[in-house]
């Protein structure tokens, strides 16, 4: 069984949200080799756990950027995907992207051969995005201490089909599993 | 004239270099001394001349001279500022020759050969040199002789000259302490009557250098002119700055850019030939009102590449606002650091260049240290297990396997209404959100380090459990034993 857009397609920049956003965005780094440029804004009190994060990647690939405010986080995730020197950007959005936002970080992806990633809120997503994901944690019947059971929904995938899938994250080996793909 | 053949040299020895320089910035007009902490206690470094006169001295200690002389105002000693006092008053006496070094901690000492006649003769010379100090308000005590030893001989113990060729008339009456002996050997040699430098000179040498080694006689025909002395003068640290003055005002973003760039590989080229690499730097630009503005540059790594760190730039001269024009500009490194030459050709080095470049751009936007990277840290304690580092400033280093499960996103401890029992709560709310546990897992026990304080731990012991919804959730929630009550703190994905 396949995930029908994922890996995310490269040179793009993708949507999440819902509770599991942060276990998606993870996921995805852990499939890409290098560093990956994580933008936050420096307020927040809920923060990304370095350590927890060891469970998908290495956290010494991580670099946060914490920005002042959701123009510095825009700003800055363009021209991280610009340059190209990182793969894989992520960045925490609080305010709706306007069309043209998100058509400027999709052109920036392009020129830098990069992949970026949006953590949004619902119904905060911009009409440019590539493809965007409902995540959210699922209870698992048989709970195994290195796996992590998780439902992502395509919503939105402007080159293909939609879905949604049931995916297991395996800690130790390190790789995903579609347990089922399930229709709505 | 010089004569091509004997040798002048000047010794300045600055007594009461300390108190001066502090007296310079504030004037005192009581007693005044320095204080310096040796060996747990605080002793008299430096005094002034009122703090002379009511009998204090140097190495008294303070509580001492406190006895002696109660409105005694004093100040701690700070050694880095007195050297570089004394560097500043190198670079002046440069005004008199070229040959200038350091003598010891409060001295300099200058080769003035061949150089007295621009001043119009050696006593002028002299002369000059005491006003100008004495008017800068440092008390200075000169010696002139044909050697660096009866310099300092002179400087020390008498003040004088010593005419040209007879050194040993000049010095032969000061005591053997001018020949910079060690203290031992001093006494050791007025023990055997030998006073003055005079009875040293006429005494036979083989006793002398079987009964104090090959120094004495040494250092006495240092000070004759028996045997060479070299003054080492000092070199200037080398100055990283460059500066254009243009015919005429520029005000184009591109012409500002073509003339920066001209700057930058003078001062690449320099620093590449002193292994320097630049970390911070400062262009400044001169308009023709007068009114200038500076963009600063704050690289993430020792730099020395123009053409890396020109596109750097183009940011920060974009915003600047030309006026009428700019005609002069000046490209400084504010701080340098040591970048050796490294071999070239390795693929991962290339990659890291392109990533420090970047981590300078996003910096120069919302600060260097506003980008983070991870370290591991050796705790316990979960909010403690990591430490944040700007990632200009360290190196990426590994984190041990991940072997107890840990949450991906933190926040501080949030309070659930939940029965104070040690097992988990059946059901309870968090955020508004009504929840049903499915499965427990737990209990992990972490107590508080002791020895750190730390408000957050101050309820004790916790018991961590890992929190499976049937609504989906997985919270990482803990207890308190010791001071009852449910608390979530971060949530797996």
């Amino acid at each position: 069984m396949e995930l029908s857009a994922f890996p995310l397609k490269r040179k793009r920049v993708h949507e999440t949200y819902g509770a599991g956003s942060t276990g998606f965005a993870a996921v995805v780094c852990a499939g890409l080799h290098g560093p990956v440029i994580w933008i936050t804004e420096g307020w927040k009190s809920e923060r990304l756990y370095p350590v927890g994060f060891g469970a998908f990647a290495d956290p010494a690939r991580l670099l946060v950027a914490e920005a002042q405010g959701p123009d510095d986080v825009l700003a800055v995730a363009e021209e991280a995907l610009r340059d190209g020197a990182a793969p894989m950007v992520v960045m925490e959005i609080t305010r709706p992207l306007g069309l043209t936002a998100g058509r400027r970080l999709q052109l920036a992806a392009e020129t830098g051969r990069t992949t970026g990633l949006c953590l949004i809120s619902e119904d905060m997503g911009s009409n440019a995005a590539e493809t965007r994901w409902h995540c959210t944690p699922k209870a698992d019947p048989t709970p195994l201490m290195d796996s992590t059971l998780m439902r992502w929904e395509l919503k939105k995938n402007k080159k293909g089909t939609l879905g949604a899938w049931d995916v297991r994250w395996q800690h130790t080996t390190g790789r995903l599993a579609v347990v089922s793909a399930s229709r709505e | 004239m010089f004569d091509g053949s004997t040798r002048r040299v000047v010794s300045l020895w600055f007594p009461r270099l300390a108190s001066d320089r502090i007296l310079r910035a504030r004037p005192v007009s009581g007693p005044f001394a320095v204080t310096l902490r040796q060996s747990n206690s605080d002793r008299l470094h430096c005094l002034n001349h009122v703090a002379e006169r009511m009998g204090l001295s140097r190495g008294m200690s303070l509580a001492d001279a406190r006895v002696f002389c109660p409105d005694l105002i004093t100040r701690p000693a700070e050694l880095s500022h007195d050297l570089r006092f004394l560097s500043t008053l190198r670079r002046w006496a440069t005004r008199y020759c070229p040959w200038v070094g350091h003598e010891g901690e409060d001295g300099l000492v200058l080769d003035v050969t061949g150089a007295t006649h621009l001043m119009g003769g050696e006593m002028a010379m002299l002369a000059d040199m005491r006003m100008r100090l004495v008017r800068a308000g440092i008390s200075v005590r000169i010696g002139l002789a044909d050697t660096r030893g009866a310099a300092f001989a002179l400087a020390h113990f008498g003040e004088g000259v010593a005419h040209a060729g007879q050194m040993l008339d000049g010095i032969g009456e000061l005591p053997v302490a001018a020949l910079r002996l060690p203290e031992a050997t001093v006494v050791g040699l007025e023990r055997l009557g030998l006073r003055k430098i005079r009875d040293l000179a006429s005494s036979p040498r083989a006793p002398l250098t079987r009964r104090f080694g090959p120094e004495v006689l040494l250092r006495l025909d240092q000070a004759l002119g028996h045997y060479p002395e070299q003054i080492s003068p000092e070199a200037e640290p080398p100055h990283y700055g460059v500066r254009m003055t243009m015919p005429d005002p520029i005000g184009l973003t591109d012409d500002v850019m073509a003339a920066t760039e001209r700057l930058l590989r003078q001062l690449c080229d320099k620093l590449k030939a002193q292994e320097m690499g630049a970390r911070v730097l400062a262009l400044t630009l001169r308009r023709v009102d007068q009114g200038s503005q500076q963009v600063e540059l704050r690289l993430a790594s020792a730099m020395r590449d123009a053409s890396r760190i020109l596109p750097l730039f183009a940011r920060g001269v974009a915003e600047v606002d030309a006026g009428f024009g700019i005609d002069q500009m000046r490209l400084e490194v504010v701080r340098v650091e040591p970048l050796p030459v490294q071999q070239i050709g390795q693929r991962n080095s290339e990659r890291k260049e392109a990533l420090d470049d970047l981590i300078t751009r996003i910096g120069n936007r919302i600060g260097l240290e506003n980008i983070l990277r991870f370290l591991p840290a050796d705790s316990h304690i979960p909010e403690r297990g990591f430490i944040t580092a700007p990632a200009a400033y360290s190196r990426p280093e590994p984190f041990p396997a991940l072997t107890r499960p840990r949450p991906l996103r933190m926040f501080p401890p949030e309070l659930i209404h939940a029965p104070a029992e040690r097992t988990p709560p059946r059901h309870f709310r968090w955020r508004r959100m009504p929840l049903r546990t499915l499965h427990a897992i737990g209990p992990e026990r972490i107590a508080p380090e002791w020895w750190m304080a730390d408000e957050a731990w101050s309820t004790g012991i916790r018991d961590y459990w890992r929190i499976e919804t049937s609504q989906g959730r997985r919270l990482w929630m803990f207890h308190t034993p010791q001071n009852p009550g449910w608390f979530v703190q971060g949530e797996f994905p």
